[in-house]
């Protein structure tokens, strides 16, 4: 099961109300068609940088969810065809986040090598310390 | 001494250019313009945003376009996720396609 990330714009003049009821609506979609929403996240109104039908403004949410291409593709018919959701991009994240891991993982090696050279190197300022004391 | 001659206009020449073509502690020094490192090697950014409007905003021209790795020094494989972040954010309207309005 892939994970995606799905974003979209909700007309301004939509109250909170509408809102909160279509991603409702949305995440039931999600859960019938077999996949798991991971998050949901209103992103609230932002500008557009251009017009999208003849909005200036949006408000944006964010669904991360789990699920197969059956899930996307009901999701992405849905928002086609709520009148209110002006536009919506779905990206695949799944690679994305091993990447992540994976570089994480690469770094956290590299760290945990770097240090050694110091601790050899530490030794000598012990030494200076205990002339110090003495 | 012919040669040198051509070395030294070289030498002359170089402002255009950035970054630092001889070796290291080459004599051509003669102009100094710091060296442009990745943002994303030195911020450690494995995987770039497009809901990040701050960050990849600031790599795109007054115009929209993306600036290229030539002004902005960064590597070849973040301006390639750069490149796709850019083009996503522009998609769902965080970013201008251009900006003729």
């Amino acid at each position: 099961m892939a994970k995606y990330e799905i974003i979209f714009i909700v007309r301004p003049d939509v109250a909170e109300e509408d809102v909160a009821k279509l991603i409702t609506q949305l995440e039931g979609a999600v859960a019938t068609s077999g996949g798991k929403v991971e998050k949901v996240e209103k992103m609230g109104r932002r500008r557009l940088a251009y017009r999208v039908k003849r909005q200036r403004e949006g408000y944006y949410v964010l669904f991360l969810l789990e699920g197969g291409g059956e899930t996307v593709k009901e999701f992405e018919r849905r928002l086609k065809v709520t009148d209110t959701v002006i536009k919506f991009l779905t990206v695949r994240i799944d690679e994305q986040l091993r990447r992540e891991a994976k570089m994480k993982e690469l770094r956290a090696k590299q760290e945990a090598r770097r240090p050694k050279p110091k601790s050899a190197a530490s030794p000598p300022v012990s030494g200076t310390q205990g002339a110090a004391q003495v | 001494m012919g040669t040198a001659r051509v070395v030294g206009s070289e030498g002359e020449r170089p402002p255009r250019r950035e970054g630092a073509p001889a070796g290291p502690g080459g004599p051509r020094k003669q102009y100094f313009r710091r060296r442009k490192v990745c943002k994303f090697c030195t911020e450690k950014i494995d995987i770039i945003d497009y809901k990040d409007v701050k960050l990849v905003g600031q790599f795109i021209s007054e115009r929209g376009k993306i600036m290229p790795r030539r002004l902005t020094g960064t590597c070849s494989p973040h301006q390639r996720l750069l490149a796709e972040a850019i083009k996503r954010a522009r998609n769902i309207a965080f970013l201008p396609f251009t900006t003729s309005t």
